[in-house]
This record gives structure tokens, C-alpha cells and sequence, in this order.
């Protein structure tokens, strides 16, 4: 079968921006074009992610403007909305249109525009995705980190220092990415002397509020050569839910969703968690990462919270992990996030990161939306 | 008030109720109230960040059940913050958890009502 090959990229700034939902999906897929010198109107499939721009700024429909903002009127265009995992999925989108034949040449642009919204707006239109038996007591995204973290800590009696390890690597990671919204290093006293946002998590634990943008585009591998030099190819991709409601879940330390959709995404690429050479994981709070680590089967259950304190996922290490500096200080525009953690794997298999480049042939990117909810995995390799 | 988890003919309990047991696809036919019963709490937080209409801070845990053929679990507010993993809690009634007309979800579209979690001394 053809595989499907990512033979363009872009991503915009990352952090508070004065640009509109419109505007951020325009610039970066205006940049992703020109980055693989291609003209809007070639485009078959027009796909965005974003999870919520009616309920941010009341305005829905974007797919639609976004073609006729870029010029790509006539695309057949979708919204992919998988709340936090938004990316993921339109990544999952782009490769079966693809894929299927159903089309030659897609761009995906994922986007959000958050920040104009008050913390407790924001909080509130991403909590809306639970269940009523939940948001009725007001439980939030950080509610859910907070129980969980106490539960993994408590249960594999790992120090709480091990999850200041994670913010701190990816602070540090930030500093060399120049889209981060923050780029600025913080050491572990700072991060557990921050104020306590849902106990034990505290403030430096978490992402932050976030608008930004990012594209790919993507063709079948047959035919990349002809855009360009420099592609990557999706060689393995999977998706899958877990429970709606958090708490029915049998082992609240396990994300279902990620072990699944690894699965997939190991099984259709051909390979194992040791022939990963970098990750983007989704560290929306930090104890988010310590448990992908384990259901993506990098480390076992209870001892994914050593790999940043001892330095094996740190840029340098045995498994550089969120080289981009992740959720964590990237920012988290929500349905852009998916799609730049797989713009970050592509700069690293071809060799283009820069200031964070690291040894990488194959990569991963793992997205996940609500906490846990629904999880899509993508393996991305530098071309043969 | 009942404080209602559902059972499927298979036996497997589920808190809240779904269109079809989640574990098996089988219609849940029973209910078990936990009202008056004793739990143990998983695991707990105390959220400082709380959405519009909510109480800040604004403590939650998830306490597990024992029931006839196994365990259910429910997330609920606390109504203190000083507790520990592993209390015993039991479930205390209160008529609106958070303020219906201050938040996103359309106030008609679900109950506001429920159960929030207290301590007992064994």
C-alpha cells in the first residue's frame, strides 16, 4: 500500500496573540503552502481541528472560511473536533483521506484561539466535555490531574519531586523553541512552591491558556519526491476512546486510550516502543506524561515518574521527550496541539529542528483529549 | 432521595446509569441506592481554579462502593478538605451543587442536585 507522507509544515506563534481563529488557521496555512511550495487551489482536502471557536468567539464554520480565506475554494473541507485530541484526529483525518484514494494532496490546519477568555471561561468550555454527573459538582480538566497524580503518587509511592522534573525539562526545552509561549527555564523549588491549583498539582504542573496555530500536508509517499526533498512519512497511526465518565475507569493510573491507539499505531508501522528515537507526549499537566510513558509502553506501570528525574527523557537522554518544550511551555491552543506535536516529530526525522534537533528516525506523537478520553497515536519516519 | 448506581442482569453496577452496561452491552434493569451507605475515599483533590458558579475552593473526591458482586465508584464534591485516601465517607445530599445559570451547559439540559461526600468515624 502507498504510504501517506507529511511533505509540508508550519506552525504560528504560540502564546497571546491579537489574532482571531480565522486569522491564526490562515497564517500557518498560508506558511505550511509555502513551506512545500504548493498553490492553495491544488489542494483536494481542506481539514481544520479546533475544538470550540463558537463557544471561544462565536464563530463556527471555519473550515469553510479558512478555503475561502487561502484561496482553496472548490476543496471539500471538514471540521475535526476531538476536544483536547482535535489535532490528533485531524491528523488521523488527513491520512485516511489520503490513504483511501480519496484524495492526492491535504492540508490539515489545526487552530485555537483561547486567551481573550478569562481562566475561568476557559476552564469552564473545556470542562463541558464531561459527563453531567460530573461537571454538576464542577469538577474541571486540572479536578481529574489533581485525584490522579495523588493516586499514582500515593500508589507507586513516587516523590511528587519526580513531576517538577517534568515541567522543568520541558521549560528548559522551550528556551530553544522560538514559537513557545514561554521560553523561559524554572527550577524545581519554583514549581512546588507555586500555588496549589488542584492539590498536589500546582500552578508550573499545568499548561497554560494559549491561541495559536499549525498545518501539515500531506500526499501519497509515491509522489513526495516530487514536492520536495525533505518529507516524512506517517508510517503507523491509531485511535480509540476510553470511558466518558473518568471515574468508572478499573485502574485510574491507566489511560485505555493511549494503550489502544499505541497499539494500532505500533502494529501498522512495524515497530516497537524501543525503535522510538523522540516524543511529543501530551503533558496538558504533568502527570499526563509520566503516564503515557508507561501505556505507550516505554516504561512499566509505576516507574514512568523516573524518567525525567533521572535524565533518561531529557533532550540529551536515552528518549528525548517534548524536545518542542510541549504543552507545558509551547502553550496548548487546543485543537492546534495535535498538529504541532506532529509538525515538531517532522522537523526531527528531517533533520530541521534546529536548536532541539536530536538523533531521530522515527518518532511519535501521542494527543490526548478530555483525560484520556479519546487518544490518537501517530508514528512519523524520516523518509528512505 | 436515592443516590442511585445501576445494575445489569449480568451484575455489573455502574454510577452514573448508561443507555447499555458498558462492560457487557446489556440492558441495566436494577438500581442500588448508596445513600445510606459507607465508602472508601480513592482519591481526592481540592481545586482552587473552579469554573463560574462553582464554590472555590472547591473539594472532590472518588469514593468506591462495595456492593453485591463486586464495587461501583462516584466522583463528588467533599464536604470537607481534610481528609486522607482511604476514609470512610458517606454520602450527604445537597440541593444544588453549583450555580445552574453561571456556566456553559444549558440549565434545563441536566440536574444540578446530588451527593456530596463526608466523613464518618468508624
Amino acid at each position: 500500500m502507498d504510504r501517506v507522507a507529511v511533505i509540508g509544515a508550519s506552525m504560528t506563534q504560540f502564546g497571546q496573540r491579537n489574532a482571531w481563529v480565522r486569522e491564526l488557521l490562515a497564517e500557518a496555512g498560508e506558511a505550511c503552502l509555502d513551506d512545500a511550495g504548493v498553490a492553495a487551489d491544488e489542494l483536494d482536502h481542506l481539514y481544520v481541528s479546533n475544538m470550540a471557536s463558537g463557544e471561544f468567539e462565536g464563530q463556527t464554520g471555519i473550515p469553510n472560511a479558512l478555503a475561502h480565506d487561502l484561496g482553496a475554494i472548490g476543496a471539500y473541507t471538514q471540521r475535526v473536533d476531538q476536544t483536547s485530541a482535535s489535532g490528533g484526529a485531524g491528523v488521523y483525518a488527513a491520512w485516511q483521506s489520503v490513504a483511501s484514494g480519496a484524495s492526492e494532496l491535504t492540508m490539515l490546519v489545526g487552530g485555537e484561539k483561547m486567551t481573550h477568555r478569562s481562566t475561568a471561561d476557559a476552564t469552564d468550555v473545556i470542562a463541558s466535555l464531561t459527563h453531567p454527573a460530573e461537571y454538576k459538582h464542577g469538577v474541571t480538566l486540572p479536578s481529574f490531574a489533581g485525584m490522579t497524580a495523588r493516586h499514582y503518587l500515593e500508589t507507586y509511592d513516587a516523590p511528587r519531586e519526580s513531576l517538577a522534573s517534568v515541567a522543568v525539562k520541558n521549560h528548559r526545552n522551550g528556551v530553544d523553541n522560538p514559537h513557545a509561549q514561554f521560553r523561559k527555564e524554572v527550577d524545581a523549588e519554583t514549581v512546588l512552591e507555586s500555588p496549589i491549583v488542584a492539590d498536589p498539582l500546582r500552578l508550573y504542573d499545568f499548561c497554560p491558556i494559549t491561541d495559536g496555530s499549525a498545518a501539515l500536508l500531506f500526499c501519497p509517499e509515491s509522489v513526495a519526491a516530487e514536492y520536495t526533498d525533505d518529507y516524512s512519512v506517517v508510517s503507523g497511526i491509531g485511535g480509540a476512546t476510553d470511558t466518558h465518565v473518568v471515574h468508572e475507569r478499573d485502574d485510574p493510573t491507566v489511560m485505555g486510550g493511549v494503550v489502544d491507539s499505541a497499539a494500532d499505531a505500533y502494529e501498522m508501522s512495524g515497530l516497537t516502543p524501543d525503535d522510538v528515537d523522540v516524543a511529543e507526549l501530551h503533558d496538558m499537566f504533568t502527570i499526563l506524561e509520566v503516564l503515557q510513558l508507561e501505556d505507550l509502553g516505554f516504561f512499566e506501570k509505576g516507574e514512568g515518574w523516573r524518567a525525567a528525574d533521572e535524565g533518561i527523557t531529557t533532550r540529551d537522554g536515552e528518549l528525548p521527550v517534548n524536545t518542542s518544550g510541549g504543552l507545558k511551555s509551547k502553550g496548548h491552543p487546543l485543537g492546534a496541539s495535535g498538529v504541532a506535536q506532529v509538525y515538531e516529530i517532522h522537523r526531527q526525522v528531517t533533520g530541521d529542528a534546529g536548536d532541539r534537533q536530536v538523533a531521530a528516525d522515527v518518532g511519535l506523537a501521542c494527543n490526548v483529549g478530555g483525560f484520556g478520553n479519546c487518544v490518537t497515536t501517530t508514528v512519523v519516519e524520516a523518509a528512505e | 432521595m436515592s443516590f442511585e448506581a445501576h445494575r445489569c442482569e449480568n451484575g455489573h453496577v455502574t454510577y452514573p446509569g448508561h443507555t447499555v452496561c458498558p462492560e457487557c452491552g446489556a440492558e441495566q434493569t436494577a438500581t442500588v441506592d448508596l445513600e445510606a451507605e459507607t465508602g472508601t475515599l480513592v482519591t481526592w483533590t481540592t481545586s482552587t481554579a473552579t469554573p463560574p458558579g462553582v464554590r472555590e475552593p472547591n473539594h472532590l473526591g472518588i469514593v468506591e462502593f462495595d456492593v453485591e458482586g463486586g464495587t461501583v465508584r462516584a466522583l463528588g464534591q467533599l464536604t470537607t478538605g481534610d481528609v486522607e485516601s482511604g476514609d470512610r465517607m458517606t454520602p450527604v445530599y445537597c440541593d444544588e451543587l453549583r450555580d445552574p445559570d453561571a456556566g456553559i451547559r444549558e440549565p434545563e439540559s441536566q440536574s444540578w442536585d446530588g451527593y456530596r461526600f463526608a466523613p464518618v468515624e468508624d
